[in-house]
């Protein structure tokens, strides 16, 4: 354990390794971790897909290939438009997120005291559990959301669903068609992102606080909470990519 | 805590690994995949053509074999009957050629016996005429007395 009390203790883990002032702020670690998992699932991947043939495949393959298989088979239920930039996006975001969770599962102290060590003040190594992080996601999905509204039902119908679709088309309505609709559709990227944080930044701070029991009685709690967290890690992965492509599936299809 | 502009640079490296995946690694993957997922269709596929030609191919020798053996059985028949029909042309042939060889040997025989008994009743009516000669003590004029050594000769 840390010096000081256990409120410092906590407060520390909970500290971003920061550069710049106000907004303007940039969370060095969050950035640096999520690239490094970034680049490992894309170099892992492409490794891969570099060397792809049809023949039996072996080893690392085999697992590539099976969650490009399990991807594309969500992605297929769901969307039925052109799956060109859909199903790399789910696959994207499935693998990423996963890998940013699994750093949940490092012992909360290995990297805050190496990164002592080495004169890092703070590190905290779960994107996952940086609002940023998951609203940097959620808000391209949402993005992406308009686009595809625009994309598969034209400006125009885009535009007609906005102030028409709930009650009807009557003008009298189109105010509160519209205030229900940005409702709508602010709420599906701030439940993405705020589900995501939520789930892993609860789990974090359960780590931390059960860094604080003695030693000789960490390892209870740590497994249980350890052997649940093995669920939520790719349940959480697994919901967010399933809404991403039902959010853009809703947008992308015309049902007025 | 709270939000900042790491929300920019994640939205950016998140555009950046989406794009990346999309161009380099989707679709060789994908692509590896449907491919052998045709090759294996396409195998199973002819694999089930081979059976059922095979099957035809089995019909097809099992139809030659039950002709063959038919005409074969034909054949055999033919040459029994045919064999069969020389061995009695053979039996024929044979008996009419003995038959005619007995009838031969048989006239050749009574024609023996023919000339057998003229000579026999030569010498017969010679000896008589010898011994009544000799019983009269003279000649016997043969030519007087022909018709009664023929009518002698014919009782012999």
């Amino acid at each position: 354990m840390a010096s000081g009390s256990a409120t410092e203790y906590v407060k520390h883990h909970l500290q971003h390794l920061t550069v710049g002032e106000g907004f303007w702020t940039l969370h060095i670690d969050t950035l640096v971790v999520s690239w490094l998992l970034g680049l490992l699932f894309f170099g892992l991947f492409y490794s891969v897909a570099r060397r792809a043939n049809a023949d039996a495949p072996t080893g690392f393959q085999t697992f590539v290939e099976t969650c490009v298989e399990f991807i594309d088979n969500q992605v297929s239920e769901s969307f039925h438009g052109p799956k060109d930039f859909v199903a790399p996006l789910a696959l994207t975001i499935f693998v990423w997120v996963l890998f940013w969770n699994l750093m949940d599962l490092i012992p909360v102290d290995l990297f805050p005291e190496i990164g002592m060590a080495l004169g890092i003040e703070y590190l905290r190594i779960l994107p996952s559990a940086d609002m940023n992080a998951t609203f940097g996601l959620s808000l391209t999905v949402f993005f992406l959301i308009i686009i595809y509204s625009i994309k598969g039902k034209g400006a125009k119908g885009f535009g007609k669903e906005l102030f028409c679709h709930p009650f009807g088309s009557h003008p009298a309505l189109w105010p509160a068609n519209l205030m229900l609709n940005i409702v709508e559709l602010i709420a599906k990227p701030v439940s993405l992102g705020m589900r995501l944080f939520g789930n892993l930044y609860a789990a974090e701070i359960i780590f931390i606080l059960i860094a604080l029991l003695p030693f000789w009685a960490q390892w209870i709690p740590g497994v249980a909470w350890a052997i649940f967290h093995i669920l939520v890690i790719p349940l959480q992965a697994f919901i967010f990519m399933v809404l991403t492509v039902v959010y853009l599936s809703l947008a992308y299809e015309d049902h007025g | 805590m709270g939000i900042n502009a790491t929300l920019f640079g994640q939205m950016i490296t998140f555009l950046v690994f989406i794009l990346f995946t999309m161009k380099f690694v989707w679709p060789p993957i994908k692509q590896a995949m449907d491919e052998r997922e045709k090759r294996i269709a396409d195998g199973l596929a002819s694999a089930e053509r081979s059976q059922h030609e095979l099957e035809l191919a089995k019909e097809r020798a099992a139809e030659h074999i039950r002709e063959a053996k038919a005409q074969a059985g034909d054949i055999i028949e033919k040459a029994n009957r045919q064999g069969a029909a020389i061995v009695d042309e053979a039996r024929t042939e044979a008996r009419a050629v003995g038959e005619r060889e007995q009838a031969a040997a048989q006239a050749r025989i009574e024609q023996e016996i023919g000339q057998a008994k003229a000579q026999l009743r030569q010498e017969v009516s010679d000896l008589a005429i010898l011994g009544a000669s000799r019983i009269l003590e003279r000649e016997v004029d043969a030519k007087a007395h022909q018709q009664m050594l023929d009518e002698l000769a014919e009782q012999v």
